[in-house]
């Protein structure tokens, strides 16, 4: 195997360093910090006592080793929790951009200016802890949907943000929720009024660049009867020694009969091929089927990062709601993966659908760890699972943890696993038809994927696919 | 021309003293080969002789080691080709155990093959639309329908379907040499009728055939021009199709007895 080694040697190429004046706060966490932070975004009172809250909840509680990864500790006094841009342009204007900061998000494909922006996509782009820009705001509105950065929010729409912050994902869920509750800057919220499709592809990009920074992002929709929406993701870091933390909270309502896409690809920085520096992406994502017939669908693509750990969830409140989750998460030189789903049915008639697929090359560690809870009033639940992993040389590891827990006999649960390896034959089979080895994976990768991107939105399919691609090259010989 | 005994037209492969070992055993142990542009050459001989070995050490195959001995292709040193290099130079193996690729159709694989070719060859490449066009004509030509192309490559597929796509890419690659590693093993008669056909159908002045078998069946349709034994890594007798029917009644015994000797 040892020309199958030869490869997962592919530079980051999203790895700059943004040269721009920015207000950093000094590293170190306390009610001060906390209180600066909220003051920093003109928050109201109610949010104030809301962070702190979760902070003297987050003192109390230990940091979780249940996963299977491994790291050092994590100094959370040598972090600094805000960062921003110094010159920010006013909310609404986006020529008033700094044009270093559109520089930025144009060389990772995310034009903000009017005049390069993706059709069918609005974008908001968050640049460290503050959102720089929000593209459709305004033509959004006439539908009455809300698409801004969640600060905003808080103070223009605080009664729906009082409403549902925290109702999926409890301040005190887990060490890292409780942290990102006592210190999130920005992120996005998205309301979907009643019986509307939300005209636009939504999407945020996030963007870590200052060092000695962590990123907590806070992300809320809500979509409301009968609604639509489709919401996409993404997010890159620049390449440094150091580990830097993201720790995000995501949530999401669904009510009666409507529907929310949520899709994510996910690239920070993954560290060198020794492990050095790259992002600690440890993540809560939960969505709640809080109407009947509602649906929550998850698609990641996960390719970056030093570690990941998140389970983006569903809990299956409302009768025949559908909770989605498809994965692909990918694990080379030496990245660490511990992801999966929870799958919580509580309506009756509820389903759900797990495809998961895992890629480990390099020396890189894939874990599936995955829960289908079906609670007793669950009558007729379904679930159906498939979790596949793939091996890309010797030195890497794939491990699956499914965790099934049926407390109404009525419940069907479907459960698929397996695992391949790229062998030489493969890559053979392909080279002897005039393929390149690089293509040559890159096509044995992308089909046992398809599943999987195929439940993209088009516009990101193909950048998913090219991404892959990236992290892979290099990997077989 | 090219259909007599290996004595008209160009060289296109000539092989010379080759040794091959995979996994430190010598497998083929001097091996000697001519085959002229558009002759069809059999390989015959007992398991174990090496006769898959040649196939997959011409197709570049990774694991084999080349000790010694020389192969020239249109007068390139083949074995210093990579794999793919060689399949655009157009040396196609069709192979013995195809493998799967789940999620891609043979018609997304077989485009994107294609294209590689084309590229190297200077033509444009062909997009999915003319692609499809294309291989209707392909189709057409030997006969079969575009049953097996929105399937998953092999994925699912019989025995006897996996060789049959082997024969349906070496029809769309139009390859100058194909060799066919023992593409009628596993095959029912009927299936076996209809592999040889194609096969007769792709055979032309420009288009050499190298079929290893170890059964004369496959060489009943398709009668070659030369036909070689190999035993014990040697190839020990060659000579025209009458050879096949002598080892079909007399086995291989007699000429591996004769190997041993010499």
């Amino acid at each position: 195997m040892t020309s199958i080694e030869a490869h997962v040697q592919q530079p980051y190429k999203y790895g700059f360093v943004t040269d721009i004046e920015s207000e950093v706060v000094p590293a170190g966490l306390n009610e001060d910090v906390i209180r600066l932070i909220s003051d920093k975004k003109g928050e109201p009172e109610w949010m104030l006592d809301w962070r702190l809250k979760a902070y003297r909840n987050w003192l109390k509680m230990s940091e979780p080793h249940w996963p299977n990864v491994k790291y050092g500790p994590i100094d959370y006094q040598a972090i600094s929790y805000y960062a921003a841009p110094k010159k920010l342009p006013k909310l609404d204007s986006l020529d008033q951009v700094d044009p270093k900061l559109v520089a930025t998000f144009e060389k990772l494909g995310i034009p903000i200016e009017e005049q390069k922006r993706l059709t069918g996509v609005a974008v908001d782009a968050v640049f460290d802890s503050v959102s720089v820009a929000t593209t459709f705001q305004a033509e959004l509105a006439k539908y009455g949907v809300i698409f801004c950065p969640i600060s905003q929010a808080i103070r223009e729409h605080g009664d729906l943000v009082q409403k549902y912050l925290s109702t999926v994902v409890p301040i005190n869920d887990n060490f890292f929720a409780a942290l990102n509750s006592a210190v999130f800057t920005d992120g996005s919220f998205v309301y979907v009024p009643k019986g509307v499709r939300c005209p636009l592809e939504l999407s945020t990009y996030f963007r870590i660049n200052a060092s000695s920074t962590g990123q907590f992002e806070r992300t809320l929709i809500i979509a409301d009867e009968g609604s639509y929406v489709s919401y996409l993701e993404g997010c890159s870091a620049p390449m440094r020694d150091e580990h830097q933390l993201h720790a995000a909270v995501v949530e999401l309502v669904a009510h009666d009969r409507a529907t929310i896409k949520y899709s994510t690809i996910q690239n920070w920085y993954p560290g060198d091929e020794e492990g050095k520096g790259g992002i600690y992406n440890f993540v809560t994502k939960r969505g709640k089927c809080a109407g009947a017939n509602s649906k929550i669908s998850w698609t990641q693509v996960e390719t970056g990062s030093a570690i990941t750990w998140k389970y983006p969830g569903c809990i299956l409140q409302g009768d025949n709601s559908i909770g989605e989750f498809y994965s692909v998460a990918v694990t080379s030189h030496k990245q660490q993966a511990d992801t999966g789903t929870k799958m919580i049915h509580l309506g009756k008639n509820t389903r759900s659908t797990i495809v998961s697929k895992g890629i480990s090359a390099g020396r890189g560690q894939n874990t599936y760890r995955g829960l289908v809870k079906i609670m007793k009033g669950a009558e007729g639940a379904r679930n159906y699972s498939q979790c596949d992993s793939m091996l890309i040389g010797d030195k890497c590891g794939a491990h699956t943890f499914p965790y099934i827990d049926v407390r109404n006999s009525t419940a069907i649960m479907e459960h698929e696993a397996s695992t391949s390896k790229i062998g030489e034959d493969q890559i053979f089979y392909l080279r002897q038809r005039g393929l390149s080895s690089e293509d040559a994976v890159s096509m044995i990768v992308n089909g046992f994927c398809k599943e999987v991107f195929k439940e993209l939105p088009m516009e990101f399919a193909v950048e998913a696919t090219r991404l892959l691609g990236i992290s892979l090259e290099g990997s077989v010989g | 021309m090219g259909r007599g005994k290996g004595d008209g037209g160009r060289v296109l492969l000539e092989v010379k003293g080759l040794r091959v070992s995979v996994a430190g055993n010598e497998i083929l142990k001097g091996v000697d080969l001519t085959i002229r542009d558009g002759e069809v050459h059999a390989i015959m001989g007992p398991n174990g002789s090496g006769k898959s070995t040649l196939a997959q050490v011409l197709a570049g195959h990774p694991a084999y080691s080349v000790l010694a001995g020389t192969a020239t292709y249109e007068g390139k040193d083949l074995l210093d080709m990579k794999p793919e290099e060689r399949a655009r130079a157009g040396v196609f193996l069709a192979f013995q155990y195809p493998v799967e690729i789940r999620g891609i159709t043979n018609s997304y694989f077989l485009r994107a093959a294609l294209n590689a070719l084309r590229r190297e060859r200077g033509e444009p490449e062909l997009d999915p639309i003319d692609f499809l066009q294309f291989l209707e004509q392909k189709l057409k030509a030997i006969g079969w329908d575009d049953s097996m192309l929105n399937r998953p490559v092999n994925e699912g597929f019989s025995g006897g379907e996996k060789k049959r796509n082997e024969i349906l890419q070496l029809a769309v690659l139009e390859p100058r040499l194909a060799i066919l590693d023992e593409t009628d093993s596993g095959l029912d008669i009927d299936a076996l009728k209809t592999v040889a056909e194609t096969v007769n159908k792709l055979r032309g002045p420009d288009r050499a055939f190298l079929i290893v078998t170890h059964y004369q069946r496959l060489l009943n349709y398709n009668t070659p021009d030369v036909v070689h034994v190999l035993a014990d890594g040697r190839i020990v007798k060659s000579g025209g199709p009458e050879l096949a029917h002598e080892l079909e009644a007399k086995g291989y015994d007699w000429l591996r007895d004769a190997a041993m000797v010499s």
